[in-house]
């Protein structure tokens, strides 16, 4: 698959964009700012950049609480994020959802679901319509090796398998779950090969490496829009945070943090593009300005916006509602 | 007019709906050839072979097709076996689809959850603890889920196709005995909407809610008491979410009185709801403590000897009412 310089390099400002958004997203949080629980995905960036550039319009994809990246790549806008971070009216869910619930359907990006599991069978539900209405489209659950546990991920990629769904499985296995660790998850040594035991394809690769990932995504999702069926991928990837902003994180070694930022997905996308002379130095620091400019737009948007009303809290309970909402 | 069972209408507006809109799809372990385990959906495989589909034992799996596909906008009509199973899918009715609206701020483009869980109801079957249980109670509390509850044929059917055209989670709930009932269904079409109590039987002297199985035992016992002289107005409130409370509340007004028959224990029971709602919109013209007319706290028993007795009867209503009278 060869991809044009104007292709690699929107790769790269996605990337980028994921960095800068959610780094200041860990600032906000940090003085204060911020209401509620934040997941940052710092260190994750090629696998959530990397997945969205196959998508296009239609194809659905549903993430975790750690991928506001996810919604960054599908195109919904920074401001309305932010804005929802904020708890404030102008966010994609108008201040209802907040971080772990931030969506935008329009853009085929689901609200994150903040239970584990369930992502995993409810993709199949927008596989089959896809598949009922043979319109060529995929739907992609992107979740954690921990998720991969629960009961749910088998039901799930089991029904995905037998009714043939284009259903895309993608584990971003960071090594832990909270801070329970691989030994105490699983025997196996790669959660891919749990892919046998469905009779679809399972493949591990580095998704640290933004390239590969969007190779083998590609792969998966060609298969997928042709009739091919479901795969499960598991990107080998580290959050260079704690699970939630403010975990001490006693249950990893800086040892192991420092040699998992040596394998930043960023600064080595950045030597290969410099490497292959299709950027400089110079428009990397171009491109950080840029988007340093957008995240601070987001930050001011969101700052400005007003909170929502009080009637909010009664609004969009059903949509067609035959009795009354006790107050 | 015409005269059907329960399970005929279910079949007949699966049917219509079908035709209706070509996205409504029925789906569940065993609905398929076998025509599901209480025979409900028999012949609709053989007209919608590719809408009406067999499912593995996977419930959970069952309801992520059915969210997925709702949200999708199309209309799925999952079945989940026995109602008792509802606590294996529980997340997708607390968590996911009844929330989901609320949580995107009813983004354009979504977030529809349309969809029309049936679930097989009740005690009587001799199935035992795990297999016979009214559900309703646990669902009570479920805020942005629907709840049908109807109890003869012309309600199941009108009520399943106005549910089936909503765009609300639904989780629609038929009693195992009242599948084989007969009663009038016109040939023409016709819809129920939720939130619409009917009036039963009119009386003057005690109001009695009730749903399902028990609704036909309260109209049994209104007759028996009319020989005496005691005036039973028989109220079914067939949607429970929504419910509506003000054909209740104008009820008791008149009244004065009234008893909630409900299948399901006593404790947290789903018409104590409906009682204390009356204490607090009726308290002053009320003439006795409302009364619950339950089962006992404790799993249904198997033997036939002790299910009977379990199963709240005739006499037990009686007994309720009388209560209220003294």
């Amino acid at each position: 698959m060869k991809l044009t310089n104007n292709e690699l390099i929107g790769l790269y400002r996605d990337m980028v964009y994921i960095r800068q958004f959610e780094t200041r997203v860990q600032e906000l949080f940090a003085a204060g700012v911020l209401p509620g629980f934040i997941h940052l995905g710092i260190g994750q960036e090629a696998c959530m950049a990397g997945t969205c550039f196959n998508l296009v319009d239609g194809d659905i994809i549903g993430a975790t609480h750690r991928e506001h990246g996810v919604l960054l790549c599908r195109g919904v806008e920074g401001k309305a994020i932010m804005a929802e971070l904020y708890g404030k009216v102008t966010g994609t869910c108008k201040g209802k959802g907040g971080s772990m619930h931030a969506c935008g359907l329009k853009q085929g990006a689901l609200g994150n679901n903040a239970i584990l599991g369930p992502a995993q069978t409810i993709v199949n539900g927008f596989a089959y319509a896809h598949k009922f209405r043979k319109n060529g489209k995929v739907a992609v659950t992107m979740f954690g090796d921990g998720a991969s546990n629960r009961g749910e991920f088998h039901e799930g990629i089991n029904f995905a398998s037998i009714w043939n769904l284009p259903s895309i499985y993608i584990i971003n296995n960071n090594g832990y779950a909270i801070s329970v660790p691989k030994s105490k998850q699983q025997k196996v040594e790669d959660l891919s090969a749990r892919a046998a035991g469905y009779g679809i394809p399972g493949v591990q690769i580095d998704g640290n490496d933004i390239i590969t990932v969007v190779e083998t995504v590609s792969e998966a999702v060609k298969r997928a829009r042709e009739g091919g069926g479901p795969s499960l991928i598991e990107l080998k990837t580290y959050r260079w945070r704690g699970h939630f902003e403010g975990d001490p994180t006693p249950y990893r070694t800086n040892e192991e943090l420092e040699s998992w930022k040596k394998k930043d997905p960023i600064a080595r996308f950045e030597k290969i593009l410099t490497d292959q002379g299709i950027t400089t130095k110079k428009d990397f620091g171009t491109i950080n300005a840029e988007v340093k400019a957008k995240v601070d737009e987001c930050q001011k948007f969101a700052e400005d916006s007003p909170w929502p009303p009080m009637s909010e809290i009664y609004t969009d309970v059903y949509y067609h509602n035959e009795g009354s909402v006790q107050q | 007019m015409r005269e059907i069972t329960v399970a005929e209408a279910i079949r007949e507006a699966l049917s219509e709906e079908m035709d209706r809109n070509p996205e409504v799809f029925v789906f569940g372990e065993d609905v398929g050839l076998f025509g599901g385990c209480f025979g409900v959906t028999t012949g609709l495989y053989e007209k919608y072979p590719d809408r009406v589909l067999d499912t593995m034992i996977a419930e959970t799996g069952i309801m992520g097709i059915t969210l997925g596909a709702a949200y999708s906008g199309m209309k799925p009509v999952p079945e989940v076996m026995f109602s008792d199973f509802i606590t294996v899918i529980f997340d997708y009715l607390v968590n996911q689809s009844s929330k989901n609206r609320y949580m995107t701020g009813m983004q354009e483009g979504g977030q529809n959850a349309g969809f029309v869980l049936r679930v097989p109801n009740g005690a009587g079957t001799r199935a035992a603890a795990q297999h016979s249980q009214c559900m309703e109670q646990y669902l009570m509390p479920v805020v942005g889920l629907k709840i049908a509850i109807p109890s003869t044929p012309y309600d199941t059917k009108g009520m399943l196709k106005y549910a089936i055209r909503g765009n609300d989670p639904v989780v629609f709930l038929e009693h195992k005995m009242l599948y084989g009932i007969k009663g009038p269904v016109p040939e023409e079409e016709y819809l129920v909407p939720f939130c619409s109590a009917d009036v039963k039987r009119e009386g003057k002297d005690v109001t009695v809610v009730a749903t399902q199985v028990m609704v036909h035992k309260s109209l049994a016992v209104a007759k028996r008491l009319e020989q005496e002289g005691i005036s039973v107005e028989v109220i079914d409130p067939r949607s429970l979410k929504p419910l509506d409370m003000k054909t209740i509340i104008n009820s008791v007004k008149k009244t004065k009185r009234l008893v909630v028959v409900n299948e399901a224990p006593k404790t947290h029971n789903a018409l104590s709801e409906i009682a204390l709602q009356v204490v607090e919109g009726a308290f002053d013209y009320l003439e006795a403590s409302p009364v619950r007319v339950c089962a006992p706290d404790t799993p249904i028993p198997f033997s036939p000897v002790l299910e009977d007795v379990w199963i709240r009867s005739e006499d037990d209503i009686i007994a309720g009412i009388r209560e209220t009278l003294k």
